[in-house]
């Protein structure tokens, strides 16, 4: 268990590695480099050596990654020309409203999606799992920004239930005004839901067709007593790691949610970002959010050893069923 | 990255439990395909709306260069079956047009991502050892960036047309099937057929083309087939977010989410024709990648 900590942690540590060289590439891959980008185009030759010798923007490659790298790491993400602030505050002030959105809603998730799964395992092949799967496939199919304005369309401007703009302003805002939540939570959760719900029924369909399950059916125990104590325990380990490898596409939705509701997170940040030519801070948000799905995965497959005995620690790239 | 590749690729951990199908007979799994109504559906969804997008154009003419002013936003009626958008252009022919580039980007991406990933994943896969953990934990690096992310940065580096999006959203996109056919190159390259290839002096490249590639096309065409469906959610998204093909160049996605503008004015047939149209061939891709795998004998984990 320790050699495949080990193991694993050093893994992790090559691959956030790997991600600051794409983000530090990224950032070359500008027409003109960072300082063409940040000082625009009428920028003098002699303006951008200034602005490239303050910034470590001299020399060769590998150095300039050096200095890069040493700056993040000690919490310098860089300046943003557009917002004329740090872009490590940046990330302090959008990160926790991001973590909440996207945490509320996948929690949601898969307290809805679990039971749902286990339902159709068991009802498979009738109507009501074919409903469901339907249902789910449809919603899969459908892009988010859709779904999102769908709920917009019926709940705000038809029904008036739900506003259709997220809080503004501090993260205290989010508690003061909840049912302004209801909707960018709704939309991430659904479309979370219709992406796991297929994984976890035929992870259900799985576990049903054990031999443990035939035994314990034979020794008379009942089938809510098989599926609650046996079947749903195993059938959720494969769900731990489906959970960490889902992050950036998680991310993915709450960036379309942010920018429909208008919610003010990271999402919002990189979109805003993107559109203004403010590259510091895009790349800090693809950088922060590899981070976290390197984290996450990590995490994921350490859970998953401890939940599940059968896993073979000694495999190449993690846990392996 | 869709969850679809995800969860393709939680189950590709273990390519030991896939049925030994293809041995019984080439053509065994058109059958077991064509016996999967759901995937012949999704199968004709596409053909009628490839054809409709194609051939529609000939049969039913519009302009759909020049805004007409005084035009806009006409109730479906004669004349316009499915009305006019908000500067004038027919619906029904600016979903046509609309409709080639959606194919010819998903198409098009889905071929830059497979050939890209299949290049990578088998020479990972066959070469093993050192380079194999350092080609994949750089897939591992570029799996851990959300892909619209990716996508945002490039799209304000390259302007996007047609051409640009197919290397933009491909590029973005080849991590699965590398993942996928690393983990069956890795099984593959000790199969004894290999192995005597490879002592009678074929050379690497042709080895990997011609037994690695070749005996992992089952798992390559299904994901193919996922990434098309991926690739015109994902264009759909940056066109929602500004950073589409530029008019009168359009796509579903642009057409739907410039419709979304009008979402307080029941301009109904502004979005519901491309969002259908879209829904319709994502589920149709899905469905056909479904009814292909269990055809392949691919994943005994579906039922």
């Amino acid at each position: 268990m320790i050699r495949f900590l080990i193991r694993r942690c050093a893994q992790a540590v090559v691959v956030v590695l790997l991600v600051s060289i794409i983000v530090f590439g990224l950032s070359r891959l500008l027409p003109g480099g960072p300082a063409r980008a940040i000082l625009g185009t009428h920028a003098t030759p002699t303006n951008i050596a200034a602005f490239n010798r303050e910034n470590g923007l001299t020399g060769p490659l590998p150095a300039q990654y050096w200095h890069w790298l040493n700056g993040v790491l000690t919490g310098n993400f860089g300046f943003s020309y557009v917002l004329n602030q740090p872009v490590s505050s940046l990330l302090a002030q959008r990160l926790p409203k991001t973590a909440f959105l996207a945490g509320v809603s996948v929690v949601l998730a898969v307290l809805i999606a679990v039971p749902v799964g286990l339902y159709q395992a068991v009802r498979r092949g009738r109507a009501d799992d074919y409903a469901v799967t339907t249902v789910t496939f449809v919603l899969y199919s459908t892009p988010a920004f859709w779904v999102a304005l769908l709920l917009i369309d019926v709940l705000a401007v038809r029904l008036h239930v739900f506003p259709a703009e997220a809080p503004q302003g501090s993260f205290s805002a989010i508690f003061s005004d909840p049912g302004a939540m209801v909707l960018p939570v709704l939309t991430v959760t659904l479309v979370t839901i219709a992406a796991f719900s297929r994984y976890i029924r035929s992870s259900v369909l799985d576990e049903l067709a054990q031999d443990y399950v035939r035994m314990a059916r034979s020794k008379g125990t009942s089938r809510g007593a098989i599926l609650l104590r046996h079947v749903l325990r195993n059938a959720l380990s494969p769900v731990v790691t489906l959970l960490g490898l889902s992050l950036p596409f998680i991310l993915s939705g709450t960036l379309i949610t942010e920018q429909v509701f208008n919610y003010p997170g990271i999402g919002l940040l990189a979109f805003n970002a993107a559109t203004q030519q403010d590259y510091p801070v895009l790349l800090g948000v693809v950088l922060v959010v590899g981070i976290a799905t390197v984290a996450g995965s990590l995490l994921a497959d350490i859970g998953y050893a401890l939940l599940d005995p059968r896993v073979q620690l000694a495999s190449d790239g993690g846990a392996a069923r | 990255m869709s969850i679809e590749n995800v969860t393709t690729l939680l189950s590709a951990e273990e390519p030991a439990g896939r049925q030994e199908a293809e041995a019984s007979g080439g053509w065994l799994w058109l059958r077991a395909f064509t016996s999967n109504r759901l995937a012949v559906a999704g199968l004709v969804v596409v053909v009628v709306l490839t054809l409709f997008s194609f051939l529609g154009p000939f049969f039913y003419h519009t302009d759909q260069i020049h805004t007409r002013i005084g035009m806009e936003t006409l109730r479906p009626g004669t004349g316009h079956p499915l009305g006019t958008d908000d500067v004038g252009y027919d619906q029904m022919g600016r979903l046509m047009v609309a409709g080639q580039t959606t194919l010819e980007v998903a198409f098009g991406a889905a071929a830059v991502a497979v050939i890209i990933g299949v290049a990578w994943g088998a020479l990972a896969g066959y070469l093993g050892g050192l380079v194999d953990a350092l080609m994949m934990r750089i897939v591992d690096a570029l799996l851990a960036i959300p892909a619209l992310l990716l996508l945002l940065y490039l799209a304000t580096v390259f302007r996007p047309n047609v051409l640009m999006l197919i290397i933009v959203v491909g590029l973005t996109a080849w991590l699965v099937p590398a993942r996928l056919v690393r983990a069956e190159a890795l099984t593959l390259r000790t199969r004894e057929y290999v192995l005597a290839a490879r002592t009678m002096g074929v050379r690497t490249p042709t080895l990997i083309v011609r037994h690695i590639v070749t005996n992992s096309i089952g798992t390559i065409v299904v994901n193919a087939t996922f990434q098309v469906a991926d690739a015109i959610l994902v264009v759909a998204a940056l066109s929602f977010l500004g950073l589409g093909i530029a008019p009168p160049a359009t796509n579903w996605g642009a057409m739907l989410s410039n419709g979304l503008n009008y979402t307080y004015s029941d301009y109904w047939w502004l979005t519901y024709p491309p969002g259908i149209a879209i829904v319709l061939t994502v589920v149709a891709f899905n469905l056909i990648g479904d009814g292909m795998r269990d055809a392949f004998g691919l994943d005994t984990r579906r039922q």
